[in-house]
Formats: structure tokens, sequence, C-alpha cells
């Protein structure tokens, strides 16, 4: 049976992961390569890589990491942040990323989805949506970074980008980020029920419980968090465990 | 021994050469026939499409060189799918080494996605391939298309219907998954390729 997917996700920085991380078990935390190998290690199903570096210039470094992540480890990875072009696709796939998300390059030229799944196929192209639900309780897209704000629902949205060929949909709830108080289950289900495409739900998971949800009433296909993991609130095996004991295929 | 990975138009080529690196094996990537018909072992990788794929080997007299390779030859998903006889992406007649066919997954529940992306279980293992892995073992698939299942099915997997995640027939073989990416359990299949 196909399981549900537990993603870690690592921000990087000038080729150093952001957050502060302290582990006992790997040397220099703040080396992509090594937590994300010790995420492997782990039983993480996935990683993702974002890069949240200011500048052009020292993004070409990314691909030099991406790189050394891919001789390391043993698992699929998705690297997203600033990509624009064929170009910077094919340089990620060509240094061994398995796919590469999009967020709002693809909102403001959607055809740039169209393009990456015909030259590069839909599995390894996968669209970031940052997600709000504003008072007159719909949910909007918002780009950079989420701090600009779209007329956008995220179910057109996401509609659309599934017709122009994305693979997945990784959806970040902005108002449940941060709050460890649970995913955003409303608009997740919403969308895993109507798009024949997985939906990678992200945003609020805080403890065990709320990976349970996500799976069951969230529907989701698989379930993205970064500083519960960073910061050993919910450690990975534990949380398989748990969710493998209430009945969710979960690879152990 | 030398090992050589087929070089064509499909992707999956570097993560498949840094895998067998991780396994301290060097690999060498060549379109080059003697290369290819010269090595002790050869993988045939793939992630792409089925019908330019199959021109593309065609050109190259690719197609005919693969098929009557003698030494261990290891396909990897659509590597795999392309040494069948027929696939419907694209209505592409293929190599013919395994009898199979390849069918587009069709889930009469729209909550099923298609392609398969994620980890799913391989059961009725039968091959010196799976040597030391586990009945139920968790494997990383991502295909929208799928191999029936027939007489060189070598192991099994579930998803809208039990198909080939396997195959094997004298010296070839075929994964549907990918290996590469599939943590100690891939590791240890192309190993066991590396040492059938």
């Amino acid at each position: 049976m196909l399981t549900k997917r537990i993603i870690p996700c690592l921000d990087i920085k000038d080729g150093r992961t952001v957050k502060g991380i302290n582990f006992e078990q790997i040397r220099d935390a703040g080396d992509p390569i090594e937590l994300g190998a010790f995420y492997a290690e782990q039983g993480a199903d996935e990683l993702v890589f974002l890069d949240i570096t200011a500048t052009v210039e020292k993004r070409k470094t990314l691909s030099e990491l991406v790189n050394k992540i891919a001789h390391k480890i043993n698992i699929p990875f998705t690297v997203g942040g600033g990509i624009k072009t064929e170009e910077d696709v094919s340089v990620l796939l060509q240094n061994g990323a398995d796919k590469i998300s999009v967020n709002t390059a693809a909102f403001l030229d959607p055809t740039i989805i169209n393009r990456f799944a015909k030259n590069f196929g839909s599995q390894c192209v996968v669209l970031a949506i940052d997600a709000k639900c504003e008072e007159d309780n719909n949910w909007y897209v918002y780009l950079n970074g989420g701090r600009e704000k779209t007329d956008k629902l995220v179910t057109e949205w996401a509609k659309e980008a599934v017709g122009l060929g994305v693979g997945e949909i990784l959806l970040t709830s902005m108002n449940h980020d941060g709050t460890k108080q649970g995913f955003a289950l409303d608009i997740t289900a919403q969308l895993a029920e109507t798009l024949p495409v997985p939906i990678i739900a992200s945003g609020g998971g805080g403890n065990e419980q709320h990976f349970l949800d996500v799976f069951t009433h969230g529907k989701a296909d698989a379930a993205l968090a970064a500083s519960i993991f960073h910061y050993k609130e919910v450690a990975i095996p534990d949380l398989k465990q748990y969710l493998h004991q209430k009945g969710i295929a979960i690879r152990l | 021994m030398s090992l050589v990975i087929i070089q064509y138009n499909a992707g999956n080529i570097q993560s498949v050469m840094y895998a067998l690196e991780r396994l301290g094996v060097q690999a060498t990537v060549t379109d080059n026939v003697q290369a290819i018909q010269s090595a002790d072992k050869v993988i045939f990788p793939g992630v792409g499409e089925a019908s330019t794929a199959m021109q593309y080997l065609q050109e190259r007299g690719l197609d005919k060189l693969i098929k009557n390779l003698k030494q261990p030859v290891l396909g990897i998903c659509l590597g795999m799918q392309l040494m069948c006889t027929y696939s419907e992406e694209n209505d592409t007649n293929c190599l013919g080494i395994f009898e199979e066919q390849v069918k587009l997954f069709k889930p009469i529940e729209s909550t099923i996605k298609v392609p398969q992306i994620g980890w799913n279980t391989i059961t009725h293992l039968k091959s010196n391939l799976f040597k030391g892995v586990h009945e139920e073992s968790y494997t990383y698939f991502v295909h929208g298309y799928y191999a029936a299942l027939g007489k060189h099915t070598i192991a099994t997997t579930n998803y809208v219907q039990p198909y080939s995640s396997a195959l094997q027939r004298d010296n070839f073989y075929g994964v549907q998954f990918h290996p590469e990416k599939s943590a100690k359990v891939g590791e240890q299949i192309i190993e066991n390729f590396l040492s059938v």
C-alpha cells in the first residue's frame, strides 16, 4: 500500500541551514548535507531544501550544494527558491535534485509550469502555494514569501496549475504556520479530494496528533514540517511509529 | 568489474551514478556501442516518456544492442518499461525483452492519484535480485504507467491493482521503483545486482 509521507523541510541561506539546531548525533547541524543525511537515516520519506538566499550571486552556490546532497542522500529530495527558468531547473536536476518547487514565478508566469512539465516531466514539478484564509472565509494565494496578497483563490490557482502540468502541490497555510496548533485541514482536504495530484500539507504541525489529523481529516498525501523536527519536539521515528499504530500506512 | 550506465534522453542518470558511488562503485555513462557491449554489467535508467525515449534508442541502434546483451542488465523505471513488449504511453512498441505490457493506471475512485508518487511495498519476491530483502519492504515509486503481472514478474506491488514492480528474464532485470532513491533497501538491491 502506498504510504503517507513525512517530509522535513530545511531552509538554506548562503549554503547553511537557517534555524538554530543542535543535534548530538551530528557534528554540524548548520550543514544541510549532514542534517539531511541525519533525517534520511531517521526515516524521513523525502526532504525539501528551500533556498532563501537573498542575492542571485550567492544562489549559484546552490547547485554545488545540491550536488553534494545528491551524493550523500539515498531518498528523494526537492529543491525550491528563486527558480524561474528552464536553465535553473536543468542545472538543479543535473546536479541530482529529484524535483524542483516553484511558487511566485509560476504565479506571475503560469506558462513556466507548462514548459517545465514538458521538458522535465510533471513528476519533478512541485507547485508551492502560500495560502491565507481571510475574513471573508476564502483562501487566497500569497506571493513573495507571504508578503504580497493576490485576489486569486487557492482552489482556482491549484486547479489551473494542475491543468498546466504540476505533479504535486505543497500547500502552506499562513494562518497555521508557526502556530503548532495543527494543519489547515479543510483547505487541504478540499484540494486533496478534488485534484488528481498528491497534496503535501505544510504549516501548523506541532505534535503527533496533528499529523494523524492531516492524513485522516485533511486527506493529505504527505505532511511537511521544519522547526518541530529541527528542535527535536517531534522525533521522526516516534512520529512514524505513532501513525503506524493509529492505522496510517507509513514506512517504518 | 566494469559497469556502464546507458546514456540516452532520459533523466535520473546522475542519481543512479551517485547511488553507485555511495556503494564504492564507479560507473561509466555512455551511449557508445562498444563500451556497452564490453561492460560486465549494464544499467538502463530512465525517467521520461516512452515514445520519445524509444525513438532516441532506435535512431542510435541502441534498441537492438540492448536486446542482444548477454551480461546482466538492470532497467530502472522507464528503463524497465521500455524492456517490455508494448506501452500504452503514446502507443509505443518497446524492446520486447519481457512479454508483459505497460498500461496506464485507471483508478475507479477519484481519490487515488495518478501518477503514483511515494513509498510502496514489494511482495512475492522471487529472484537473487532480492537476496536479503524482506517481503513487504518499502521502495520509492514515481510512475503513471505500470507493467502488468506476467510470467517474468519477480516482485508485485499493489496500486489500483497488483502489478509487476520487478521483472526478470535470464540476464535481464527490471525494477519499476527507484533503488537509487529507496534508502537501504534500494542499496541492497543494487548491491545484489552488482553481485549476480
